[in-house]
């Protein structure tokens, strides 16, 4: 043995040792000094599946969008369009021809090539007669796909799509190979720079860097990646102090927040999301029918209050369907300020003096919950009386709500970026019609001039406000929980994501 | 005794029949249908007729129930909806987490109420009598998903000594994954333990009352002979009653206990499946719990059998 040497050691030979050790603990200390190169970050739903050409939920594409799977295009931290597994584009003078110059180099992570063939083979299957993605519309324009060579993918329009470059960048929009599509929602394969490893149900899904990355310009720093779900809010913010996990980037109780101030090691960061929280009528049944009922009922909402009573004042508020991500928004929470005179005789007007009654289907999630009670007695103040139904989400509402129709006011928060054209669509829950709104989005799609685009959002914004067809409240915030040596996570969610490719731990 | 256990088995496969067909026709009546909450608030109306044709929902109803018993007769439960495996898998997996975790909380009860119910009845109307009482009113009365949070506050986020949830995986070492389940288990189980102690207490006292107690303290044993050799042994029935029907109520209280907790356990399974209407996975879960209830009524019957030999003598 290498100690028994050392029992008879002399002083001076002990000393040596304990030198010898404090330069071992020196040396280990310097070890684990070097930046950790794993993560695990926490969120509160987990996904069920994991290939988002096929599943609605936000939570697939917080996994795997930029991470595992990636498109055409992508969306950068700041909402922009960016160049991704097409390197470049042009775009027909009348706006029906987009000919992408493809990356070449790129794998799969099981070694399939992707070419021109695969990016036709995945737009094909989004679009095609079978197919159950859940953004399908965003591809009915397409009229067909050509590819012309390997590095050349030509989409030819039935129409001008001037959103198309965006939706392409979307988590539904994401390239797969023909060989492994169909085990995607299990073992999902992709291009990204991380791999899929495991995925222990309820529990976690784990991912790791991927050597084989094609893009050489961007440096990974980690080498794995875990996605812890927990669901209970208490169960969050103890696994964050305990360091069980690294990050919660969505945080779901705004009410806990402040517990963490107390706490040395975490960061909270509060950022901006898509979630629109509005509370949306039928505008096809009376009194709704009437826009006076709908602008009264908007003067009757301090919106401040609602904030502050549903999220602890952590949130936005907005007076469209738009949120201040988004290219050219607008201010408009102004419309029809906070007046409660002004909404009786409005309200008066429209021959409602005597007051009003109707129900709202609430979803049971507390934002929808506590926003619910708050306009309740908001709107009391001005003789309108407002039941509160809880409706199971999503099975219930999905069912009764945004199949049937069958409501008169609802609040739920939409998760879409960019979903103003839900106020076009026919049939949609909202049942709102107005010609000169569905117009304007019609020529947001026949220009690809992203000013131009701004402009026209903007006018889209003014008549949904004028209007409106839903109570616009506010947009949640994200509320980021992490540990403060932990870089790289997005602030702001312009599209539902946990992007990693930049995350990294500093000393 | 055979005659005995042939009715049983055959009232057992009766019922469970019964219930599959009662939560076949619950969950499929239930609002909302899992292809449309699969394909969220955007979904075209020819999108979620692919989806629901793919996942067999345009089939008639009794068509799918035929096909899910027919399945389920061979060992084949179907494939969840949500999560594209077997649920077979998925019930095994997380059954893995939660017949431990139960378990543990059994033996836990066990272990704190009969020491604790027999002392109280030893010296009964005593200060020691007065903090079981308060200790088992306590345990009653608090929820089991609250405890477990308190459990939480201190042994986790305060002193560091647990982990705050969670469940590494049998994998990693069977010290690792009984730590894991230990918070877990005394939240579930002091409730129980409450009950337990209560249901001793009383059992013992009314046995330490009847003739044959009295003969053998005449005969000169003492109060713990007489209590441990005589009173106890027989007044282990309503306890074994109280701890079968209690294992029904863990399997349940393991939902909320699961949640707090974050274990990937069958209460969990069952809690995503309802919200997500994966009715396959529903369906099974279920069944799979009504037999398990059914199965321990069987079960403690025999062990009244074995327990009580006058039971013995009149199966025979």
């Amino acid at each position: 043995m290498v100690f028994s040497s050392f029992v008879s050691v002399t002083r001076r030979a002990a000393l040596g040792l304990t030198v010898a050790g404090v330069a071992v603990l020196a040396a280990q200390g310097h070890a684990f000094a070097a930046p950790k190169t794993s993560v695990t970050l926490g969120m509160a739903v987990e996904p069920g599946g994991l290939d988002p050409t096929i599943g609605a939920q936000v939570m697939i594409g917080q996994v795997t969008w930029q991470n595992v799977f990636e498109g055409l295009t992508t969306i950068d931290k700041d909402g922009k369009v960016v160049p991704l597994l097409a390197e470049s584009w042009v775009v027909s003078p009348d706006g029906l021809t987009y000919t992408f110059k493809l990356r070449q180099g790129v794998k799969f992570h099981d070694g399939e090539a992707f070419d021109s063939s695969t990016a036709k083979f995945t737009l094909d299957r989004a679009r095609g007669a079978d197919s159950v993605n859940p953004q399908k519309r965003y591809f009915s324009t397409i009229d067909t796909v050509e590819t012309p060579d390997a590095a050349t993918l030509v989409l030819k329009l039935k129409q001008p799509t001037g959103s198309l470059l965006y939706w392409l960048g979307w988590p539904a929009s994401v390239m797969v190979a023909p060989k492994t599509a169909d085990n995607n929602k299990v073992t999902p394969v992709g291009t990204g720079p991380f791999k899929f490893v495991s995925w222990a149900k309820g529990s976690q899904v784990e991912l790791a860097k991927n050597a084989d990355y094609w893009n050489k310009a961007v440096s990974v720093t980690l080498d794995k990646a875990s996605f812890r779900f927990i669901g209970d809010a208490q169960a969050q913010a103890a696994a964050l102090k305990a360091g069980d996990v690294d990050a919660f980037p969505e945080f779901g109780a705004p009410e806990l927040m402040d517990s963490f101030k107390g706490d040395a090691r975490l960061v909270t960061v509060v950022g901006n999301t898509e979630l629109k929280v509005v509370a949306g009528m039928n505008n096809a049944t009376k009194p709704f029918n009437d826009k006076r009922v709908r602008q009264a009922l908007m003067m009757a909402v301090d919106r401040a209050t609602v904030i502050e009573g549903a999220w602890s004042g952590l949130g936005t508020a907005i007076g469209s369907h738009y949120t201040p991500n988004d290219p050219g928004y607008i201010d408009l929470t102004g419309t029809w300020p906070y007046d409660v005179e002004k909404a009786k005789a409005l309200l008066a007007d429209a021959g409602y003096g005597n007051g009003l009654t109707f129900t709202i289907k609430a979803p049971q999630m507390a934002y929808a919950q506590r926003s619910a009670q708050i306009l309740q007695a908001m709107f009391a103040e001005i003789g309108v009386t407002m039941n509160i139904e809880t409706t199971e989400f999503p099975a219930k509402w999905v069912s009764d709500v945004l199949k049937a129709a069958n409501y008169e006011m609802t609040i739920v928060a939409h998760a879409e970026p960019m979903d103003l054209d839900i106020y076009a669509r026919d049939p949609y829950y909202f049942n709102y019609k107005n010609p000169a709104f569905n117009e304007v989005l019609q020529k947001v799609q026949e220009t690809a001039d992203p000013a131009e685009q701004s402009k026209l959002y903007g006018e889209a914004q003014k008549i949904l406000a004028d209007d409106v067809p839903s109570l616009f409240l506010f947009v949640m915030p994200k509320l980021g929980v992490w540990d403060g040596k932990l870089k790289g996570l997005w602030e702001n969610e312009p599209i539902p994501s946990n992007v990693l490719t930049d995350v990294h731990w500093v000393e | 005794m055979i005659t005995i256990l042939t009715r049983r088995i055959l009232s057992l496969i009766i019922t469970l029949l019964a219930v599959s067909l009662l939560v076949f026709s619950v969950m499929n009546l239930l609002p909302g249908d899992p292809a449309s909450i699969m394909l969220g608030t955007s979904a075209s109306p020819d999108t979620l007729a692919a989806l629901q044709k793919q996942m067999g929902l345009d089939q008639p109803l009794p068509l799918r129930y035929l096909a899910w018993l027919a399945g389920v007769l061979q060992g084949d439960l179907g494939n969840s909806y949500t999560y594209s495996v077997p649920v077979a898998g998925l019930i095994a997996e997380r059954l893995a987490v939660t017949l431990p975790l139960a378990l543990m909380a059994v033996v836990l009860s066990v272990a704190i109420a009969v020491p604790l119910g027999v002392t109280a009845a030893r010296y009964r109307n005593g200060p020691v009598d007065f903090f079981v009482g308060l200790f088992s009113y306590a345990g009653i009365a608090m929820p089991g998903f609250w405890v477990g949070l308190l459990l939480i506050l201190l042994f986790s986020s305060s002193l560091g000594w647990m982990p705050a949830g969670g469940f590494p995986g049998w994998d990693a070492g069977l010290g690792v994954g009984l730590k894991a389940l230990l918070l877990p288990a005394v939240s579930l189980a002091l409730a129980q333990a409450g009950v337990l102690t209560r249901v001793a207490r009383t059992s013992v006292i009314e046995v330490m009352n009847e003739d044959f107690v009295r003969t053998a303290r005449a005969k000169g044993l003492g109060e713990s002979a007489a209590l441990w050799r005589h009173a106890v042994p027989n007044a282990l029935i309503p306890v074994v009653t109280m701890l079968g029907l209690q294992f029904t109520f863990l399997v349940a209280g393991a939902v909320l206990v699961e949640n707090v907790f974050n274990l990937p356990g069958l209460g969990r399974l069952a809690y995503q499946a309802l919200s997500q209407r994966d009715i396959i996975v529903m369906q099974n879960v279920v069944l799979f719990f009504a037999a398990l209830v059914i199965i321990m009524n069987f079960l403690v019957d025999l062990a009244y059998l074995v327990i009580d030999p006058r039971l013995r003598a009149k199966a025979q």
